[in-house]
């Protein structure tokens, strides 16, 4: 379970990125965050992994405080906590199978990994995971050569690969096309709900937040304005959380099942 | 209203495309610079005239001195060739071997204490103001006259030189890979060998290829202070005035520069 008890965040710019938040996120949940950008989203979900990390307040994640961990219990939590990123972030010139073990590093002792040594159970799990997105056989082909779908498909293998309990997407499909973005929210759902991972998504298109949460918090302005399980969402809360109507913009459309 | 009526300008206020104070100053910045020029001319007497007078016997001395070149003196210049090549190839070995793990520190993206970053900086920004002749000098006098001194002058020297051109390349990267590690819980080692290494690899190898054709070429100048190689038979030869040999020396060198450069330059192109 993830708490947030009271949690603000003062970048040192002075920006205000959050504002006394309190959040209970129960285990297995798939939360899609939404807002609007400069809303805080990024923020409060790189809190849990302490990309960022909050100036007040608790952040619990099965009880303890995360936001007092040093170096070494940090690497700790991070190896629970998989995260997947809006640009993908694979190494391009690498292949697609030594991107996926790229997430077991955390459970891999520093010279075994330096020298390529994974044991060959974890190689075994990697390649399972990238049969479970569909795509292992590419497995040997360099990252680069795939297509903006499958690299994503890919980042979801690598965050299955470290065996998370948590797992963070940061705008998982906005640089993908409608319909890509569909089988890819398809994906992460149905693997987050095979593992029973908690899952939290960032996402700005209404619909999509719509068609694959089990619950939505909403955000404005680093303050949570709406949090909610998915059958109480109407498209009048989005426009409370928005605080305006809403446009065509706000959707992605193209769904094709 | 026609068009033209438009674009005519009015008849109270011109405008001008550079404002006047800019244009004095730009006036006044040139006008300096160029005396400065004159200024750097007379005082290196270097003028045009003393070119055209020196052409002539520069001439005689290629066609009456340099020609015919030696050639029974090309096994000797051939040993000493092979002993500035290795000279460059160890040292530019030993440096980047020394310079990948340097540069790591010398990156702000991976060394992120900022006073320890510093510190490599100028440590090395010092290592490149240091010329190479001098530590010629220096190692000449520590170990003697020999290929090692040479190679450990360009070693120290193409250290500063590598280690600051990969730095920079580091700096470049897409942090995107970098950050993933981190996220996934992958301390400092593992972010450099699966997020750092595998992009900058190709530069790495162009700029330790780019090192060792100046290397080569630094190691002929080394030999004059008797650290090696090719420099020191041209020395020699010079000293004794056997020009039929020092035309051997230079168009043999002439010949290993290109041929090195030629194919380090083929291999780079294939490595971007």
């Amino acid at each position: 379970m993830i708490e947030f008890k009271n949690v603000s965040l003062v970048y040192p710019n002075g920006h205000q990125g959050l504002k006394n938040i309190n959040l209970k996120i129960n285990d297995g949940e798939f939360v899609v965050v939404v807002g609007m950008s400069g809303a805080g989203k990024s923020t409060l979900i790189r809190s849990i992994n302490r990309m960022v990390t909050p100036t007040e307040g608790e952040l619990l994640l099965d009880d303890q405080d995360i936001l007092s961990f040093k170096e070494k219990q940090l690497r700790k939590l991070r190896t629970e906590v998989g995260m997947i990123f809006q640009s993908y972030n694979l190494v391009k010139r690498m292949s697609v199978l030594r991107n996926v073990m790229a997430g077991r590093l955390g459970h891999t002792g520093t010279l075994r990994s330096m020298l390529g040594l994974f044991p060959q159970e974890d190689l075994q799990l990697g390649m399972s995971n990238l049969e479970r997105v569909g795509i292992q056989e590419k497995a040997y082909v360099r990252a680069d050569q795939l297509s903006g779908g499958q690299q994503q498909r890919v980042s979801i293998a690598r965050v299955l690969t470290q065996q998370p309990k948590v797992i963070l997407a940061d705008e998982p499909v906005a640089s993908l096309d409608p319909p890509t973005s569909h089988k890819v929210m398809k994906d992460l759902r149905r693997v987050s709900k095979e593992d029973n991972l908690t899952t939290l998504v960032n996402l700005h298109f209404i619909d999509m937040a719509q068609e694959y949460a089990d619950r939505i918090i909403g955000l404005r302005d680093g303050e949570v304005v709406f949090d909610g399980p998915i059958d109480q969402v109407t498209d009048k809360t989005f426009e409370e959380i928005y605080g305006r109507p809403i446009k065509e913009d706000d959707l992605l459309g193209g769904d094709e099942s | 209203m026609s068009n033209k009526d438009i674009v005519q300008p009015s008849a109270q206020k011109r405008h001008p495309l550079t404002p006047k104070g800019f244009k004095w100053y730009l006036g006044s910045a040139l006008f300096l610079v160029v005396g400065l020029y004159i200024l750097a001319a007379y005082q290196t007497q270097a003028f045009p005239d003393r070119v055209i007078e020196g052409l002539p016997i520069m001439f005689y001395f290629v066609v009456d001195d340099l020609w015919p070149p030696n050639w029974s003196y090309l096994p000797r210049v051939a040993m000493s060739l092979l002993e500035t090549w290795n000279m460059a190839l160890f040292s530019t070995t030993l440096a980047a071997i020394f310079a990948l793990p340097m540069s790591f520190l010398a990156a702000s993206n991976i060394n992120q204490n900022s006073y320890f970053y510093q510190f490599i900086r100028n440590f090395l920004n010092l290592l490149r103001t240091i010329p190479e002749i001098i530590l010629a000098v220096l190692f000449v006098a520590l170990v003697g006259i020999g290929a090692v001194s040479g190679i450990l002058a360009l070693f120290v020297f193409s250290l500063g030189i590598l280690a600051k051109l990969v730095s920079e390349t580091i700096e470049a990267i897409d942090p995107g890979p970098v950050e993933a590690i981190r996220a996934s819980g992958g301390n400092v080692f593992q972010v450099i060998t699966f997020g750092v290494m595998p992009q900058i690899l190709p530069q790495f190898a162009s700029y330790s290829l780019y090192v060792l054709e100046i290397n080569v070429k630094a190691s002929v100048v080394l030999g004059f202070v008797g650290a090696g190689g090719i420099g020191i038979i041209l020395r020699q030869q010079l000293s004794m005035f056997n020009y039929d040999n020092v035309a051997t020396i230079i168009f043999m060198t002439f010949l290993t520069i290109t041929i090195i450069d030629l194919i380090s330059n083929r291999v780079r192109e294939r490595l971007e």
